[in-house]
């Protein structure tokens, strides 16, 4: 009989958004304002632009999964000196 | 002076640098290709300027997994040179061998000029052949070179004299406290984004940049410590 095949681990999906930490100045988020205060949205107070990445993965089980992406977002997808990242994460496809 | 130029994909200053250390300078040059591991018996290492990686994720974040970088960090922690031009001083930051980073430019432009940059420490192998105070007419061409660190990082690096280029005058990038070029408490590691070689031949418009290469060779020749004693 053959030895069993492990059981491949499931499928996790995070969802990533990097911004600007508050005290870093956003000049693209500053053009981005001014343009839409002359395209006559006067109300807008103030635009950060980010970056957002998804990526899909497995682990054995969601804590670990999570604690993967945290890594990956402190060691390479993000700048800690200029960023600040949150991320969802949730199983599946 | 044996020097090593290292080859990312995307490097585009590469041979630059090597006309002025090989063809110039006249010193044994070698072209690294990132995938190698073995820096041979190099006494400096270039991180050239050059879009890395596309400049993907960020400037420089990818270039700093790249294979050869365990030996640049080994070089570097051995007390021996580094120099990083432009995209080489962002791999710098993002590799963690030079603290602070390397943002969008102010004006939110890349910038191709020559611009005035003033020389604030004298006492390393990077510009023992200036004076301090003395202003460097040097090219710039980047889109993020706007300097930024945390105000307890910039203390640090004002007390270390770690700030060893400043631009003068006028500030293109909008880089903090006017910051062009910084090296590592030792001093054996130096980032900077305007670009030494390529104001390094008469032929080619200007020299300014030729004694950051000349200061190295006589410091080699001279010193057999070769950084700043702290």
């Amino acid at each position: 009989m053959p030895p069993a095949s492990p059981t491949p681990y499931p499928l996790y999906r995070a969802e990533i958004y990097i911004t600007l930490k508050p005290s870093v100045l956003d000049p693209a988020g500053t053009a981005i304002t001014k343009g839409l205060q002359q395209q006559q949205y006067e109300g807008v107070q103030q635009v950060r632009m980010g970056k957002y990445i998804e990526l899909t993965l497995t682990a054995p089980d969601p804590a670990t999964a999570h604690a993967q992406v945290e890594r990956m977002c402190q060691e390479v997808l993000t700048n800690p000196v200029i960023e600040t990242y949150r991320f969802t994460l949730e199983a599946g496809q | 002076m044996n020097c090593a130029i290292v080859v990312f994909p995307g490097s585009n200053c590469d041979r630059d640098m090597a006309w002025v250390t090989e063809k110039i300078l006249q010193q044994p040059t070698r072209l690294v290709w990132h995938g190698e591991t073995d820096l041979g018996e190099a006494d400096l290492v270039i991180l050239p300027g050059g879009f890395s990686y596309g400049d993907y994720l960020r400037c420089g974040v990818l270039a700093r997994f790249s294979p050869v970088m365990g030996a640049v960090v080994r070089h570097a922690q051995a007390g021996k040179w580094v120099l990083g031009v432009c995209n080489g001083f962002q791999i710098l930051t993002e590799a963690g061998l030079l603290p602070g980073t390397l943002m969008r430019n102010r004006d939110l432009r890349f910038i191709c000029d020559q611009v005035a940059v003033r020389v604030e420490q004298r006492d390393l192998p990077w510009t023992c052949q200036y004076d301090v105070n003395q202003i460097l007419t040097l090219p710039i061409a980047h889109g993020e070179g706007c300097y930024y660190a945390e105000p307890a990082v910039l203390r640090e690096l004002e007390q270390g004299r770690q700030i060893v280029f400043r631009y003068h005058g006028v500030n293109p990038n909008g880089s903090v406290a006017d910051i062009a070029g910084i090296c590592n408490p030792q001093g054996n590691v130096l980032g900077m984004m305007p670009h030494p070689e390529r104001a390094s031949d008469a032929d080619l418009g200007g020299t300014d940049g030729l004694g950051l290469f000349q200061g190295l060779l006589a410091w080699y020749a001279e010193n057999a410590c070769r950084t700043r004693s702290l």
